[in-house]
């Protein structure tokens, strides 16, 4: 290896305005295929920005997460851990652990929550037509409407919300939050859900959590008490902020666009060849940052990578690979096929994905077919952005209709 | 429900047209590989009976793989 001679770049790459794509993976997929990257903790790592090599990182047993968990592994958060129990597990433990969740988020399941998250939508929009224009779409939309179908799904009280946010907040920080504030957050959202846990014990319910508990304490044993904490806590976090700037990053795109550029359908409301292109378009960023491990000697862009050689292998890049998506910078509403990495691939493959595509559907459609004079409320340079975070989006979209 | 007799034999299906490629079995079992498409399918029809291949059935996020009893046709997974 002849890596002393080679450039080593800070990594994550500075992130560029409002939505708009890294621009060095485009570079670095045409001259560096594989790349040397530093890391804000633990060092050097492998970096690799075409779409096949990427699939390969996420999807071959030959690299792991379980092998990222120690305070010298490269990554972008001060905790090691910080990226969820579910993530930090390789096959067969994490299998084993996603299959005690895994049927509730499978696409006939979050079928069935449909006509309730359409609802939510549609109650969210007549408080917003009751106060009328302007409004927050953030704030009066896409996060109480993503907070609301992940608390009821999971059976957490819809008055917690708030306090529920502030702690997950804190969890998706990189650079925004103390790691005195992250982990503060952390016990704070582990006792939370170890008290709801012992009240299911008294009294079962038929939610997630009364399901969950049930199975903790079952012969089976598939589940113990302090992963049933750690996984309900992450399925708040996941369910919630990721969806939520999803929504508000879609809105603001579809507000940048010719109007009537996407006309939901009477009966089918928005495409949902639409939804999975801005999926596809869209560098949120989350997920794409999480390191894998090689467990054994892998070759990788005609180089040998070595056990316990760290490698990124963001999706974002992936998804803007002309290789596999013609004109990738441009939003083709159209688009087939759309094999996108948007959620990920292989066993880490989002567990949340049928979910977030339901409530991106459901979101979008009713915002253009009861609000078809949206627009943005203020001027493009009076939008702020998010920053410091895993994930990217609006901190707030003012909208009129 | 774990422990089959030694002797059990399961039956694989991927439905092709259920299957979004999230590669969830393949990654987590080797009964599973990804074709050339990007479609999941079983490297052999039938094989013995095993954990890993009820779990990767279980994970499946749009539940297109179904695992059956060889023998008896009985559901095993989903």
């Amino acid at each position: 290896m002849t890596t002393h001679s080679r450039q080593v770049r800070d990594f994550p790459f500075e992130t560029p305005a409002r939505l708009s794509m890294e621009p060095l993976f485009a570079t670095l997929r045409r001259t560096e295929p594989l790349s040397r990257v530093r890391l804000p903790y633990g060092g050097e790592a492998w970096l690799v920005t075409r779409y096949e090599d990427i699939r390969t990182v996420l999807g071959d047993p030959r690299f792991g997460r379980a092998a990222t968990l120690h305070d010298a592994a490269p990554r972008i958060q001060p905790d090691p851990a910080g990226e969820g129990v579910l993530m930090s597990l390789d096959p067969p433990d994490h299998t084993r652990l996603r299959k005690t969740v895994a049927g509730v988020f499978t696409k006939r399941r979050v079928e069935e929550l449909r006509p309730a998250t359409e609802r939510i939508a549609g109650e969210l929009l007549d408080a917003m037509e009751a106060t009328g224009p302007p409004a927050d779409l953030v704030t009066s939309f896409a996060l109480p409407l993503s907070v609301t179908v992940i608390c009821d799904l999971l059976g957490v009280p819809r008055e917690d919300r708030e306090k529920l946010r502030r702690w997950s907040d804190a969890l998706l920080s990189t650079t925004a939050c103390t790691p005195a504030e992250m982990a503060a957050s952390t016990e704070a959202l582990a006792d939370y859900f170890a008290t709801l846990a012992r009240q299911r014990r008294q009294q079962p319910t038929d939610d997630l959590l009364g399901a969950l508990v049930a199975r903790c304490d079952s012969r089976e044993g598939q589940l113990d008490e302090g992963e049933l904490v750690l996984l309900t806590r992450d399925l708040l976090i996941a369910g919630h902020e990721t969806t939520a700037s999803q929504i508000a990053n879609c809105t603001y795109l579809l507000l940048q666009q010719p109007h009537g550029a996407v006309r939901p359908d009477a009966d089918a409301g928005m495409p949902m060849s639409a939804v999975e292109e801005l999926l596809r378009f869209i560098p949120l960023g989350s997920g794409s940052f999480r390191a894998r491990v090689a467990t054994e000697e892998v070759e990788l862009c005609g180089r040998r990578v070595r056990p316990g050689e760290t490698v990124f292998a963001p999706t974002v890049a992936a998804n803007w690979d002309p290789e596999v998506f013609h004109d990738p910078g441009t939003l083709d509403w159209e688009r087939s096929p759309n094999p996108h990495l948007a959620f990920g691939h292989g066993v880490h493959h989002c567990l949340g994905a049928q979910l977030a595509r339901m409530e991106l559907h459901v979101a979008l459609g009713a915002l253009l077919e009861r609000l078809p004079g949206l627009r943005p409320a203020v001027g493009e340079g009076e939008i702020e952005w998010k920053t410091g975070m895993q994930v990217r989006g609006p901190r707030t979209l003012p909208v009129r209709w | 429900m774990t422990g089959e007799p030694a002797a059990a034999r399961w039956r694989l299906a991927v439905d092709a047209e259920q299957c979004i490629g999230s590669a969830a079995c393949a990654g987590a079992c080797a009964r599973f590989r990804m074709t050339d498409d990007g479609r999941a399918e079983p490297v052999a029809e039938v094989v013995d009976a095993e954990e890993a291949v009820r779990d990767a059935a279980e994970c499946c996020p749009v539940e297109a793989i179904t695992v059956t009893d060889a023998d008896t046709g009985a559901p095993v997974a989903p």
